[in-house]
């Protein structure tokens, strides 16, 4: 699991091009969108694509990812009960 | 009584330097790409801006023009500031790199961070919402860089009371070829110039520094 989270940080960093933010700077329960990594509703639109492209989860409603992209822990969670790949 | 126009600034990048007024205030021959030279640009400017690494390479150079025009400026602008910009290959740059993830069917991941960026105005919506402007702005494309149509339009936007200053100009980019060019249009202070000594400047002050060929 922590590997996962270690490389979901990555991800998103490339991903969501924070170019000014390391894998320090992001903590397990830290809230990615408001006051944490203050992520917009373009970045939760790049989270659900790379949520389908490297782990084959396909949310089928948007809303859901409110829900996932509370933090990069729960995202790793989720991945890993949903993950086909 | 017709209004007198001035030229408050104007700034220009190309050939991987950037000058404003004329004068060369910033030179990168190293970097191999646009993404490079940009990211070199911002942090000399000693930008805290992180929503410039999400702009696509368009909208880096116009917001970085933009930054550099308004810089220490003495004419400040105001949320009735118009913008008026034109260029010759629209979005293409962006258009292509959107095309490309969708041309195979096996591999279909189409990036909303790209998607968002192939309109050319989405240039002045990023200048507008760093500036907090809640103005007119225009995007034309054409051929090549039309000082007199340019002026015209920014000057009917005041003469309407649509804008109370315009910056205006060229951005264009197409894969590894730039060229921009902003100005500063107000009728309160600054140098009263000719719609041929813009394209003067524009195309000689500008147009003959070349460290590329």
């Amino acid at each position: 699991m922590a590997e996962l989270v270690e490389e979901l940080k990555v991800k998103i960093i490339d991903q969501l091009s924070l170019e000014d933010i390391e894998v320090s700077d992001i903590g397990n329960d830290d809230p990615l969108f408001g006051d944490g990594l203050a992520l917009d509703s373009i970045d939760a639109l790049e989270l659900i694509v790379l949520l389908e492209k490297e782990y084959g989860i396909k949310l089928t409603d948007p809303k859901q990812g409110k829900e996932i992209f509370q933090s990069v822990q729960i995202m790793a969670d989720y991945i890993t009960e949903h993950r086909t790949k | 009584m017709e209004k007198v126009y001035h030229i408050a600034q104007h700034c220009a990048i190309k050939n991987q330097a950037v000058y404003k007024n004329g004068i060369c205030i910033y030179e990168d021959e190293e970097s191999e790409t646009i993404k490079d030279f940009a990211k070199g640009v911002y942090k000399n400017l000693e930008l805290k801006y992180p929503k410039f690494y999400k702009m696509d390479e368009l909208c880096k150079l116009s917001f970085l023009a933009s930054e550099v025009l308004l810089k220490n400026n003495e004419i400040e602008i105001d949320e009735e500031t118009a913008l008026v910009l034109a260029n010759k290959a629209s979005s293409l740059d962006t258009d292509r790199k959107h095309q490309k993830s969708i041309t195979d069917k096996e591999n279909y991941f189409p990036s909303p961070a790209v998607f968002v960026y192939t309109l050319p105005n989405i240039a002045l919506g990023e200048i507008s919402i760093k500036n907090k402007l809640k103005s007119e702005n225009a995007f034309f494309i054409s051929e090549s860089f039309d000082a007199d149509f340019i002026l015209k339009y920014a000057k009917m936007l005041i003469d309407s009371e649509k804008a109370t200053q315009v910056i205006c100009g060229w951005a264009d980019l197409d894969t590894d070829k730039y060229d921009v060019f902003l100005m500063q249009l107000t009728s309160e202070n600054g140098k009263k110039l000719t719609t041929q000594e813009i394209t003067n400047i524009y195309n000689n002050d500008y147009g003959r520094v070349s460290r590329r060929a």
